[in-house]
C-alpha cells in the first residue's frame, strides 16, 4: 500500500500546549525560491497577550526551582535537541536554502551554546553576586534574581541558532520568556518548541509566537506585565518606538544586533535579565 | 406517608398555594414543576456565553459588573484589619482611575460586620439608595449544620450589627431528602429574624449551594421554595463547594426569577456566587440576566456577583481600554 504523506501543521507553543491563532490566521512559510514549505499559524496580539499570561504564571515555578534543578532541565533539552537534528538540519536546508553542512554546523552551534548557556545556571550568581566590603560586624550581599517575564524578538535572518541565543540566556537565571520567532523561518522555531515540550521544561517557561514580529512587538513591548524586552533581532522595526513603549513601565532592554555574531554568547546577556538583591545579614549573634 | 404539618405562612406562598398551606400541598407543587431540558439549558447558556462583546459596551459592561459586585472575604483566617483593607478596595476599587465605579456590597462573616459597618463610615448604605451595602453571611455558613435557634441568633445579631442584607444557607440535607417544609419553615424563621427594631428588614439572600442539589429539577425546585419562603434573592453557591456558580445554573434560576415575575409582577434578584474570577465570564452573565430576566435586572438591587479575584480582573481590563496597553498584576491591589 502506499503511503500518504501526513504534512505537519505548525502551531504556536503557548503554556506547554500548541493552539492555533485565537485568530485563524496562517500565513505561507516558503524556501528562499518561493517553493511553499508549511502554514504556519500567525499570531494576534491576543495570542501574545495568553502568552504573557502563561509565562507570568510559570515564574514563580521556574524561578524557585534550585539553580541545579534549571540546569539539569536546560541540559536535558541539549540531549532532546541532539536527538532530532536530523529534522532540524532537515527543516534549516529547506527554510534558509542552506547547504547541509552548513545546517548541520548551524545545529552543532545551537546545540554548543545551549550546553554552554545550560552550565551557567548554578555559576552566574557568584561571578554576578557580590559580598560588599562594610564597616559593620554584618555581611552584605547582592545577589542577582531572575526579573521575570522576558519578551524576545528572536533574529529575524537565522532559523535556529538565533532563536536558541536569544532565549537560552534569559532562561538561565530563572526568567520565563515570550518569543516572537523568525517570521521567515518560523519551522524550527515550533520543532523547537516541541524539543521544549518534551524536556521536563515547565510549562509556559517558553511560549514562541510565529507571525509578524511588527504586529506583536509593540504589544508586548507596552505590556505591564512584560519585565524586560530582548529586541537583538528586531533591527528592522521601528526599535526605537519599542524602547520608548518599554520605558513606560521600566524594563530592562536590550538593543537589535545584526550580522553573524549577533546574539554571541556571553554572560552579559544572562545578568541583563537580572535584578540585583542586596542584603544585609549578621556575622554572629554576639 | 403523608406530612400534613402545616408550614409556616408566608405571604407569598399562601397567596399561591391557597391559605390551607401545609407540607403536602407544598411538596405537590415544587414537585409537580416541569422538568428541566438539561440539555437544552446547557446549549441555551453555551450560546449566552458566545456573544461577542466589544470596545464601547464591553467598557458599559465592566463598570456595570464592578457595580453589581458583592465584594467578598470568607475565610477562617479574616481579620478586621482584613476587612478594613476590603472595605477601602470596595470604596476606592482603582486608585490610578477614580472614575471607577464603587462595588455594591461587601460580604464578611457575622462577627466582621461591626468592622465593615465602622470603615465603611458615612460610605455604609444602611438602608439608602446611595452606598455600599454590608451582607453577612448567617446560619452556619457555609454547611448550615446547626440548630434553628443558632441559626436565628446567627441573623439577629448580624442585622443588629448593621448588616443590610443576610446571606443564609439552606438545609441541604432536608431539601434532598424530601423535607420541603422544614428548609422553608427555616427560611420563614430566618427571614423573621432579618427584622429590624424599627420594622424593616435587612435584604434576605437564600443560597441554594447548587453545587450539592444535583439536578437542574432540584435547582428549580429550590429556586421555587425560596421565593415563596420569602427570599429577595436566591443566590447559587456558598463558595466553598465545587462547583459553585455556572452560567446553565444561573440560567435556570434567572428563569424562575422570570417566571415569578409574570405571575405576580414581583422582582426577585440573583446571584451566581464563586468561580466567577474573569471579566469575560462575568459578561457571559450579564448577557444571560439581559436576556432572561431583562435589563432592568442589572441593578444592584436585582442582581449580584459574588466575587473576590473578579474586581481585579475587571480593573486590568478597564486600565487596558483606557491606556490602550495590557496591565498587569502590579497595578492592582493584592488581596
Amino acid at each position: 500500500m502506499s503511503h500518504v504523506s501526513v504534512p505537519k501543521t505548525y502551531k504556536l507553543f503557548i503554556g506547554g500546549a500548541f493552539p492555533r491563532s485565537e485568530s485563524g490566521r496562517v500565513y505561507e512559510v516558503t524556501t528562499p525560491k518561493g517553493v511553499f514549505l508549511a502554514n504556519a499559524a500567525q499570531a494576534s496580539r491576543k495570542d501574545a497577550r495568553d502568552a504573557v499570561v502563561a509565562a507570568r504564571a510559570a515564574v514563580s515555578g521556574w524561578a524557585g526551582a534550585t539553580a541545579y534543578n534549571r540546569g539539569q532541565v536546560l541540559y536535558r533539552v541539549a540531549e532532546v535537541l541532539e536527538g532530532r537534528r536530523a529534522q532540524f538540519e532537515d527543516e534549516i536546508v529547506r527554510q534558509e536554502g542552506v547547504s547541509a553542512s552548513a545546517a548541520r554546523a548551524q545545529v552543532d552551534e545551537a546545540i554548543d551554546r545551549w550546553v554552554w548557556y545550560a552550565g551557567w545556571t548554578d555559576k552566574y550568581t557568584q561571578v554576578g553576586g557580590n559580598a560588599n566590603p562594610v564597616s559593620g560586624p554584618y555581611f552584605n550581599l547582592s545577589v542577582p534574581e531572575p526579573t521575570g517575564v522576558v519578551a524576545v524578538v528572536a533574529p529575524q535572518d537565522s532559523s535556529l541558532l538565533g532563536l536558541v541565543s536569544a532565549i537560552a540566556p534569559a532562561l538561565v537565571p530563572g526568567n520565563t520568556v515570550v518569543v516572537i520567532a523568525s517570521e521567515a523561518y518560523p519551522l524550527s522555531a515550533i520543532t523547537l518548541a516541541e524539543v521544549l515540550a518534551t524536556s521536563d521544561l515547565p510549562k509556559g517557561v517558553v511560549n514562541v509566537l510565529t507571525g509578524s514580529a511588527a504586529e506583536m512587538a509593540p504589544w508586548l513591548a507596552a505590556h505591564a506585565d512584560v519585565n524586560a524586552l530582548d529586541l537583538v533581532g528586531a533591527s528592522a522595526l521601528d526599535w526605537v518606538d519599542l524602547e520608548i513603549e518599554a520605558a513606560q513601565t521600566l524594563k530592562r532592554v536590550l538593543p537589535p544586533e545584526e550580522g553573524p555574531d549577533a546574539a554571541a554568547p556571553a554572560l552579559a546577556r544572562i545578568t541583563a535579565f537580572t535584578e540585583l538583591k542586596t542584603v544585609w545579614h549578621t556575622k554572629s549573634l554576639l | 406517608m403523608t406530612i400534613e404539618n402545616a408550614v409556616r405562612p408566608a405571604e407569598r406562598a399562601v397567596q399561591l398555594l391557597g391559605d390551607d398551606l401545609t407540607e403536602t400541598t407544598l411538596k405537590r407543587y415544587l414537585e409537580g414543576l416541569p422538568g428541566v431540558d438539561a440539555v437544552g439549558l446547557e446549549q441555551r447558556a453555551a450560546g449566552l456565553g458566545s456573544r461577542s462583546i466589544k470596545t464601547t459596551s464591553k467598557a458599559w459592561a465592566l463598570d456595570k459588573i464592578i457595580e453589581l459586585i458583592d465584594l467578598t472575604t470568607l475565610e477562617g483566617a479574616d481579620t478586621p484589619g482584613k476587612v478594613r483593607s476590603l472595605v477601602a478596595k470596595a470604596l476606592v476599587p482603582d486608585a490610578s482611575d477614580l472614575s471607577t465605579p464603587r462595588v455594591a456590597a461587601v460580604c464578611v462573616y457575622g462577627d466582621m460586620v461591626p468592622y465593615a459597618v465602622e470603615a465603611l463610615g458615612s460610605a455604609h448604605a444602611a438602608g439608602t439608595d446611595q452606598g455600599i451595602n454590608v451582607a453577612a453571611v448567617a446560619t452556619a455558613f457555609p454547611s448550615g449544620r446547626a440548630s434553628l435557634a443558632v441559626k436565628l441568633a446567627d441573623t439577629a445579631d448580624a442585622v443588629a450589627a448593621g448588616a443590610d442584607e443576610i446571606d443564609m444557607v439552606i438545609d441541604r440535607g432536608a431539601f434532598l431528602s424530601g423535607r420541603y417544609g422544614l428548609v422553608f419553615d427555616q427560611i420563614v424563621a430566618v427571614k423573621e429574624a432579618c427584622r429590624r427594631a424599627d420594622g424593616t428588614y435587612a435584604h434576605l439572600k437564600v443560597i441554594l449551594e447548587t453545587g450539592e442539589l444535583n439536578t437542574y429539577d432540584n435547582v428549580r425546585r429550590a429556586s421555587w421554595l425560596s421565593i415563596l419562603a420569602g427570599g429577595d434573592f436566591i443566590k447559587t453557591s456558598t463558595g466553598k463547594v465545587a462547583p459553585a456558580a455556572t452560567l446553565p445554573v444561573t440560567l435556570l434560576m434567572l428563569e424562575v426569577v422570570r417566571d415569578w415575575h409574570l405571575l405576580t409582577g414581583e422582582k426577585v434578584g440573583v446571584k451566581p456566587a464563586g468561580g466567577i474570577r474573569s471579566s469575560k465570564d462575568a459578561i457571559k452573565y450579564l448577557v444571560t440576566v439581559a436576556e432572561t430576566a431583562g435589563e432592568e435586572w442589572l441593578q444592584p438591587h436585582l442582581f449580584r456577583f459574588g466575587a473576590s479575584s473578579l474586581l481585579n480582573d475587571v480593573l486590568l481590563q478597564r486600565q487596558k481600554l483606557s491606556t490602550g496597553h495590557y496591565s498587569g498584576a502590579d497595578y492592582v491591589t493584592i488581596d
